[in-house]
This record gives C-alpha cells, structure tokens and sequence, in this order.
C-alpha cells in the first residue's frame, strides 16, 4: 500500500474503493526466530530494524489488543536530545538523527518537525546547570544554545517573563528537536516490518513463557503456543505484569502520566517550551491545539487515567509563565501508563534465562527514543551484543550500583 | 481519592504524599552479616501488581502519620487504610 498525490486524486474520483490495508493479518506461525511481545512503537521499531537492518528472516511481533494501542498513541509527541550524562546522551543523539531520516527510511510520512524546543530557566543556577547540560548535549554531536531573557522574549513574547515567583531568566535551546505524528511512526514501522516478512499478530496476549533449563523455548499466548529461539520483551508499562510471567521482579513501577489537548487556536506556539520547575510543558499540534502536560499523578496506576489534583497543578503552571492559556478550552484528557524506573533511565538488556531480552523502563521519555530503542534492541536480539550508544542501560546495573541517575534522585521512581 | 485514615476520617490524597510498595516496612536487617543481594532487593525491585497493591502514605498535610492504604490499581479504588505502626508491629 503506497500513498501519492495522483493515488490521492484518483481515490477520491472512483470513490476511495482501492485503499487497502497497510500490513497483513497472518496466523501464527508455530515457531520463529524471534518473537518480540508488544506492537506499540518500540517493539514494532525493533521489528523494522531487525528484518530491514539485521536481516532476520522468522521474526513475529505480538500484540495483546491492537498495533500502537498503547503509549504510541497517549503521549505528547516530543523528540529531543537534550539529556545529561553519558548513558543517555549519546542514545537519545543517535536517536535524534534516526528521526531525521526515517521518513526516507521507511518511506511514510512520519511529519517529523524540527521546531526546537526551550527548557526555561529561572535562576543562575539553573542556568549553570543548563550550561553544563548544554555542552554534554555538544559533546555528544548533538546541538544547544543557551539563550538569555532577550531571546526568549523574543522569541515567545507570549511568556509571562517577569512571574514573581520564577521569573523567566534564559533558556536552553534545542533547534534540531521537536515533534513528530505519533501513529504515523508505529504505522510507518509496522507497514515497514511487514513489507520484510514480519508476522504482525494482533489480539494476541502472552500469557507466560515455557522456559526449559534457563533457557527459553516459547510463549503462551491467548492464541496458543509458539516456540522461539530468543523472546524479547518491549511492553513498557505492563513490564512488571509481564515479566512476572517468567519469574522477574524489576527495579520498575508503573504510574500514571496524564496529558492534555485545548481546542484548535491560530499558529501561537511554533515549538516546544517546558517550564520544569512548575511542573508544565506545551506545543502546538498541527491541528491547532495546544498539546500540554506536566508531572506522574504520583503513586502506582494501571488504570490509563489521572486524577483531577494533577490537572489543576498542570492548569496552574500553564497559566504562572503562559496566562493566555485561561482563555482555551480543553478538549481532552487522558493518561498512560509508564515503566517507572529506579533512575529514571530505560534498560535495553538481556535478562538471566537464556534468550529472553528486556527492554522497559521508558518512564515518560519512550516516545522521543522509539528508533534508536528499537535499533538497540535490534541489535542486541541479533547479534548478542549491545549497541554502542546503549551499552550503559543494562538491568544488573542497580545491583551493581551504577544507575543511570539524570535527576540525582536515588532509587524512587516518583521522582523521576 | 480519599483515604480512610483510621484515626482522623475519610481525608483528600491531596494531604498525603506517597512513598511505595509497603513491603518497603520490611527493611532487612542491617548487623554483620548483612546481605547486599537482600538490600538490593529492598530498594530496588518491587512487585508492581496490576490490582490490588498495599502501599505506604504519609499524611503530611495532617497528624504526620504514615498509613498502609489497600488500593486498586486497574481502578484507583481504596479498599481500606491502617497506621503502619500497627502494621509493622504485626510484621514483629
């Protein structure tokens, strides 16, 4: 299924008769190579990458309702690499330049829109902390300037720059960041994997995994059992569910994250700002509305819905550093569930048994890392070996006591 | 969500801050032959059940009590709340 302007035209002509589905719905095979559980964004990367990029041949994805019914379709479509240390940086780079090519990589229009984003800083010490932020970032090849008051007024006079309580002073700019069409991604992959031969399975939960003598053999699913030769697990939110099935427990807590859409308003906002320390961030969706949100409810939730407190604490930042905000309506309102990790940093990593494969613990930073995570784990599934940029992201790293810690927060998952 | 504090009523979550799983009640023990594999366990690993889940309160905006709530986590429901010291002196 391919799309272009004359396809477009002629559709619309003969009554949009000719548009097919974009992947197949194949049965289950009863043995692969891989199986990769979970068809949200990252598992169907991984999936994409392995048939494209390492040329696995019997690879299944297997989804428990349908493709991208889960955090590919919930969060705030933000993609940046404006991390600190160098576990992360140098991923999230490698991630960012995946993004600028994967329209033409997969041929799928992905509406990938370098639009920058700004991180507000309101005192010289915040503002130290976003020079040095600022130059990790450079260090690892990816760009950042630091802008002082002028520039940020100019650039967003809409900004309540002199809020008593934090005043706007700076801000660290990323011009490379910016946004991207949720679905689109996980539709681009997903057509993508199928084109390569990947089995895409959908209604399909796994139940447990046959595990023999430390090694795995295969998983039960609602759909019967499959055997496999390696299993690797990208379910982030369910991770802790999931994994129980073979016996794990993970340094990860799922809580909920909830977001936020106004009504559609004229062009106000041109790129991404954050305000971290009111708990608050916005851009403008191509539609018009005004995408928003702020902190994790706060304690554990499978439930994909928040509470009404933290709604008002995100009204309250919207409205401290952007009052024009009072006058839009929201539209709507939503939450998902997200792997709370211990350091707040994701684990791309094998796990004790013998060909089962982690990777979790996105917390509410999976979106921005879908490529770059599913080429890690890719690439882990295929060759055995970590990749490069993610070598850092192992599970054992808690017990070993080297957490990927980007806050300094210690070993509490609400904090992060 | 409002929480039955025990001593004090049903009362907002909003006075409460949350700290976690309340096996963390469980601290293993700190003498000599302190295991490093049980205290990894501690602070790190936790059960993360979908469902009910036993968890730790402080009611910080209140009488500064910590409370063990009982709560659902496909439904945010509260089945029930008890003072931690009570707990905790069951656990002994």
């Amino acid at each position: 299924m391919q799309f272009n302007g004359f396809r477009v035209i002629w559709e619309g002509l003969t009554g949009h008769k000719g548009w097919k589905p974009l992947w197949r719905d194949p049965e289950p095979q009863p043995e692969y190579d891989i199986i990769i559980v979970g068809g949200g964004g990252h598992g169907l990367a991984t999936a994409y990458y392995l048939a494209n990029t390492f040329n696995e041949l019997k690879v299944a994805v297997l989804e428990k309702g349908w493709l991208g019914s889960g955090n590919i379709g919930r969060n705030t479509t933000i993609i940046r690499s404006n991390y600190l240390l160098p576990g992360n940086e140098p991923f999230y780079e490698f991630s960012m330049k995946l993004w600028e090519g994967l329209e033409q990589e997969f041929n799928f229009n992905a509406m990938v829109s370098q639009r920058g984003i700004l991180n507000l800083c309101h005192s010289d010490g915040q503002r130290d902390a976003f020079r040095r932020r600022g130059n990790a970032m450079r260090l690892a090849g990816a760009d950042a300037e630091l802008l002082d008051q002028d520039a940020v007024r100019a650039m967003y006079p809409a900004l309540n720059i002199d809020n008593a309580r934090f005043p706007i002073k700076g801000g660290l700019l990323q011009r490379r960041a910016g946004t991207a069409r949720h679905d689109g991604v996980a539709w681009g992959y997903a057509r993508g994997a199928d084109r390569k031969g990947v089995d895409l399975i959908q209604n399909c939960e796994v139940t447990g995994f046959r595990i023999d003598a430390g090694r795995i053999k295969g998983v039960e699913t609602s759909r019967g059992y499959i055997g496999a030769k390696k299993v690797g697990v990208a379910v982030a939110g369910s991770s802790g569910r999931v994994m129980a099935h073979a016996g794990m427990r993970l340094p990860i807590e799922s809580h909920v994250l909830q977001a936020f859409v106004s009504e559609g308003l004229k062009p106000v906002i041109d790129g991404v700002i954050t305000f971290g320390a009111g708990h608050f961030y916005v851009s403008q969706s191509d539609k018009g509305g005004l995408v928003f949100g702020g902190d994790i409810d706060g304690y554990n939730s499978y439930a994909q819905r928040g509470n009404l407190p933290v709604i008002e604490d995100v009204a309250e930042g919207g409205m401290a550093i952007l009052p024009m905000l009072g006058r839009a309506r929201l539209l709507r309102a939503w939450g998902g569930v997200m792997d709370m990790s211990m350091d707040g940093s994701p684990i791309i990593d094998k796990t004790h048994i013998d060909g089962l494969y982690l990777n979790a613990g996105w917390c509410y930073g999976g979106f921005k890392a879908t490529p770059a995570s599913g080429y890690a784990f890719a690439h882990l599934l295929s060759t055995g070996r970590p990749h490069e940029t993610a070598t850092q992201m192992r599970l054992d790293r808690f017990a070993r006591g080297y957490p990927i810690d980007e806050k300094g927060a210690g070993a509490q998952p609400n904090l992060h | 969500m409002l929480i039955p504090h025990p001593l004090l009523g049903l009362r907002d979550a909003q006075e409460f801050t949350y700290l976690g799983d309340a096996s963390l009640l469980n601290r293993p023990d700190t003498g000599t032959d302190a295991d490093p594999e049980a205290f990894f366990a501690y602070t790190h690993l936790r059960d993360n059940p979908a469902g009910v889940h036993r968890e730790l309160w402080f009611h910080e905006q209140g009488d500064r009590s910590w409370l063990v709530v009982t709560r659902n986590t496909l439904t945010h429901e509260i089945l029930g709340a008890e003072l931690a010291s009570d707990v905790k002196r069951g656990l002994a």
